[in-house]
């Protein structure tokens, strides 16, 4: 799921716009995770919330690993 | 629906312009919603209007003929697009896509150009615009033919690959661009890039190092 810095969040909801799974939520005008839905609607990550975030508050970190 | 002049006056196009200019200026402007995933301009078409962003995102972007998108920027709310060819009198320079339900501000070509001679402030701050847009061009210039950015992603991704005690390195594309000293649009391209190319396999929240010694060749480091 996408990481949240609350603290940065000026409530902007252009991430909520464009989340395609509707995975985030404006709650108290501050970005919120709905952990009832799933990242699921993209077979890997868009990142498109993290992209769009005019104040840096939304974090998509990718694990680098090697295949077995 | 009424054009909002407290929008226009925090807007870089009309910006420091008094009450009564905004007033006469407005009724040129025009509204238009998009709905998400819209294009709302084609590369190549002739370029008819200025839109300034009033609520969403816009992604200004240019396709290869093998169907290769490179993201040029994202309009957000205040920001502009398709400007320049509107002033040069020319074509589309990219194509714009909705990604979001987006409210725009547009002006007509004519329009603008009429409003240009009457009102030296919006001159100016069209001047600002087009210049802070040479600026993005000229970075972006720099980073598709000097840097070999692929390469360098390449490296970050080894050296940052999860080592033997299983201890996690996550990065974000922000992060890796920050590191590769290019623009985030550039990471997603490289990372596709390789993927296309068999080195690595992009999974929602994984970036598998599918064949590290190609990786490697990439990214110049010994074998």
């Amino acid at each position: 799921m996408p990481e949240i810095d609350r603290s940065k969040c000026d409530g902007c909801g252009l991430c909520v716009e464009v989340c395609s799974c509707k995975v985030l939520v404006l709650v108290d005008n501050k970005v919120e995770v709905n952990e009832k839905v799933e990242c699921r609607l993209c077979t890997r990550w868009c990142t498109m919330c993290e992209m769009v975030c005019p104040a840096g508050a939304i974090q998509c970190p990718f694990e680098i690993v090697t295949e077995e | 629906m009424a054009v909002k002049l407290a929008f226009l006056q925090s807007s870089a196009y009309f910006s420091g312009l008094g009450s009564d200019e905004l007033d006469s200026i407005r009724k040129y402007i025009f509204e238009k919603e998009v709905a998400r995933g819209e294009i709302v301009l084609f590369e190549g078409e002739p370029a008819k209007a200025v839109y300034i962003v009033v609520s969403g995102v816009v992604k200004v972007f240019k396709t290869s003929a093998d169907g290769k998108e490179q993201i040029i920027y994202l309009a957000r709310p205040g920001g502009s697009f398709n400007d320049v060819p509107v002033f040069d009198g020319g074509l589309s320079l990219a194509s714009a896509e909705a990604m979001t339900q987006v409210v725009l501000y547009g002006m007509k070509k004519g329009d603008l150009e009429t409003r240009l001679q009457g009102h030296p402030k919006l001159a100016t701050n069209i001047i600002q615009v087009l210049s802070q847009r040479v600026e993005q061009m000229i970075s972006l210039v720099e980073d598709l033919s000097f840097r070999r950015v692929t390469g360098r992603v390449a490296k970050i991704l080894l050296e940052n690959v999860a080592d033997a005690n299983g201890q996690r390195h996550r990065l974000t594309q922000q992060e890796m661009a920050a590191m590769a000293g290019t623009a985030r649009e550039m990471i997603g391209r490289s990372l596709k890039l390789l993927e296309e190319e068999g080195k690595v396999r992009l999974e929602r929240n994984r970036i598998v190092i599918t064949d590290k010694e190609a990786l490697r060749e990439v990214a110049g480091v010994g074998m």
